[in-house]
């Protein structure tokens, strides 16, 4: 196990790095660099930066040098002082852009994940056991449904009815008498009641694609051979089901965190764009629209550290969980 | 004779009919009984049909305006009214509210609007050098409205504009995926067929590209283009962003396979009649899963539409005046336009049909690849 765990912790490392790389060519790629801009910006403004000023700057930044520089200057300043750059269009530093919004990305993608779960696992369950049902049917028909319809086009029928029914729209996470209130209990009901949509439109994809995984999990399972063993020896199903299939068809959960939760963020930047939601979603956007590329860059770079936790996590949980992995690892 | 020779004797034909036919016979008659996947197959069939014909199929061209019309309902077809006989739509008579001034429509009777089929409309050139000026279906007189699935904020005709739309993105869709598969294919055989570290770094690399969130990565590319961009240019620049980031499933997959195959007999056969590794791989083995490639191809083809329209949606891929289903749900996405508009949600529709559908016949296909299994 501490083989399989320094093995995995070596890879997450690696993995982080090249995510760094892969963030700076991000960065970097579009024309001009952050000086540039905000001389751009002052010059619009009527008021030009010095020379020195300029030079002052590029130096800060490490503007100057060959690429690989620039990128040493950028990955050692995060690293040792957790400086992810100036913010262009906000005119702060990244990171004060980024922290209060960090809390309720993870907040709502954590909640709808359980969610998705809780969820997930009975119906998958039950398709499984009652496959050719009527209700099964129904569940693989909605799964599919739910695969093929981007969850941006599920938040839009949500507002065209809460429009047409209720006659105005639900956005953000708070109601604003609630918004500024210091936490009690009227305060999370409120915050659940607006939570309840975000939670629908991002968490659909992920309730169906695990609802399939879980039901074909479970009916490979109910095929072997020692479940026929074990009825022909008069097991009742209920036992004979909770005994060993269940448990094997459980992996898929621990496992999906890590493909669950990017998409969990990813559904977050669309829905957070018409929910006006606190989260990163609607920043990301806005930055790239601006090419306010630091942010842009440490709004991305977050989500992708956030999904190798997540896979970091799931991996160790399923190596913890399931000694076929742990050992198939060793060879 | 007893009953069960009987029967034997009766199943022969059959079973020397299925003992001879051709793999892609039997792939055929495996695919016919998946039910949804043959019907889906017709489907995208059709719609390949319309994006060959798209300016002859929509009953205006894509640069079409009306601007007494914007966001007007869709009208009914019929067949019967007062004045007799034959194919028309109502016209609109349409109100200002005088506070919000918003423009409300209703359908009108009184007015009578001729629709017929192959009627003269606007001039094109179909596969861009015939030209021709009629239309599948359209208003007897050119300047009539004739708007059967509404029109947009900018009034324009939403049936044109979808069928055009169809052809963008259903076109970023395939070419996405034959691009993908291109790079896919090279390296997941180089992969598979040769281990040892390149298998390793071909990995790495994929699994590198799979742990950054695609959306997010996608966009990031997406924002270094230059807004003064053609429609062209961007058109196949996103298309390309598209595809650097989707081959990664298609190359795992064929690795799988060549990793599988790299034992068989007649791989070391063709190696002792020293056949070079390019045509060993691409030669020998490739052929042998044929079918699971056009599987996989029809399966990674939604993931390639839907990127596309989240993408475009978010204002982040293609852009006006280019025409895709998700720069069309651009215009659904302020809800005070939304609530009085729900035809705009049309394009939407049209995205699930058809992610639908490949994924049906994608099914089926995979099903039926391995036509020896049982």
């Amino acid at each position: 196990m501490v083989r399989y765990l320094g093995r995995r912790a070596l890879y997450m490392a690696a993995t982080l790095l090249a995510i760094s790389l892969v963030v700076f060519v991000i960065i970097s790629l579009p024309p001009g660099d952050y000086v540039t801009a905000l001389q751009a910006k002052y010059s619009v403004m009527g008021q030009g930066l010095t020379e020195s000023d300029v030079a002052n700057l590029r130096q800060r930044y490490g503007l100057d040098g060959s690429l690989f520089a620039q990128y040493w200057h950028w990955i050692t300043q995060i690293v040792l002082h957790g400086d992810l750059g100036m913010s262009f269009e906000h005119s702060k530093p990244v990171e004060d852009v980024i922290a209060p919004r960090l809390g309720w990305t993870i907040a709502v993608s954590l909640i709808t994940l359980l969610v998705t779960w809780a969820l997930a696992f009975p119906i998958g369950v039950y398709s499984a056991v009652k496959q050719h049902s009527v209700g099964d049917y129904a569940v693989t028909t909605m799964g599919f449904l739910g695969l093929a319809t981007p969850n941006f086009l599920i938040a839009l029928v949500f507002i065209y009815f809460s429009v047409t029914w209720a006659g105005s729209v639900p956005s953000g996470l708070c109601s604003p008498e609630w918004c500024d209130a210091s936490w009690n209990l009227g305060k999370v009901l409120d915050l659940l009641g607006h939570l309840w949509i975000p939670m629908i439109v991002i968490g659909t994809g992920g309730v169906a694609g695990l609802v399939r995984i879980i039901r074909n999990n479970l009916l490979d399972e109910l095929r072997r051979p020692y479940v026929t063993a074990a009825r022909a020896r008069g097991v009742p199903e209920g036992p004979l089901l909770r005994r060993y299939p269940l448990r094997v068809a459980l992996n898929p959960f621990v496992s999906t965190i890590g493909w669950v939760l990017p998409m969990l963020l990813v559904g977050d930047i669309v829905v957070g764009q018409i929910l006006s939601l606190p989260t990163l979603g609607p920043i990301l956007l806005g930055a790239l629209k601006a090419q306010d590329m630091y942010l842009a860059g440490s709004v991305i770079m977050v989500l992708s550290v956030v999904t190798v936790i997540g896979t970091l996590v799931s991996d160790l949980l399923l190596g913890w969980l399931d000694p076929r992995i742990r050992l198939g690892h060793q060879r | 004779m007893t009953l069960k020779e009987a029967e034997g004797i009766a199943e022969r034909p059959a079973e020397v009919a299925r003992t001879r036919a051709s793999q892609r016979k039997l792939v055929w008659w495996a695919f016919k009984k998946h039910r949804l996947a043959l019907v889906s197959a017709w489907l995208l069939a059709g719609m390949l049909v319309v994006i060959a014909l798209c300016e002859f199929v929509a009953p205006f061209d894509d640069r079409h305006r009306d601007s007494a019309y914007t966001t007007a309902p869709p009208q009914v077809l019929k067949l019967w009214s007062d004045s007799g006989f034959g194919l028309h739509v109502d016209g609109y008579t349409s109100e200002q509210d005088p506070r919000s001034l918003r423009i409300t429509y209703e359908a009108n009777p009184e007015d009578r609007i001729d629709v017929g089929f192959f009627v003269k409309g606007e001039e094109y050139e179909l596969f861009g050098f015939i030209p021709m000026d009629r239309h599948l279906l359209g208003p007897q007189d050119p300047g009539d409205p004739m708007y059967l699935w509404g029109t947009t904020t900018d009034g324009q005709d939403l049936l044109s504009q979808v069928v055009y739309a169809t052809r963008v993105s259903a076109s970023v869709g395939i070419i996405g995926v034959l691009l993908a598969f291109l790079l896919g294919i090279v390296l997941g055989a180089v992969s598979g067929y040769f281990g040892g570290w390149i298998d390793n770094a071909v990995q790495r690399v994929i699994e590198l590209i799979m742990s950054v969130p695609s959306i997010p990565l996608w966009l990031g590319l997406a924002a270094a283009l230059p807004a003064q961009m053609g429609p062209v240019g961007r058109y196949f620049i996103i298309t390309t962003i598209l595809a650097l980031v989707a081959w990664t499933g298609l190359a795992r997959e064929v690795r799988g396979r060549f990793l599988a195959l790299r034992s068989e007999e007649f791989v070391t056969s063709a190696m002792l009649d020293g056949s070079s590794h390019t045509r060993i791989m691409f030669r020998h083995m490739l052929p042998s899963f044929s079918s699971h490639i056009i599987a996989a191809l029809s399966l990674s083809i939604p993931g390639m539409i839907l990127a596309e329209t989240a993408l475009s949606w978010l204002g982040m891929g293609l852009r006006p005046p280019a025409v895709s289903w998700g720069v069309q749900l651009q215009d659904a996405s302020k809800w005070s336009v939304l609530s009085g508009a729900p035809w705009l949600l049309i394009p939407g529709l049209c995205v699930v049909l058809v992610v639908l559908a490949f994924n049906f016949v994608g099914d089926g296909l995979r099903d039926a690849a391995d036509p020896y299994k049982h």
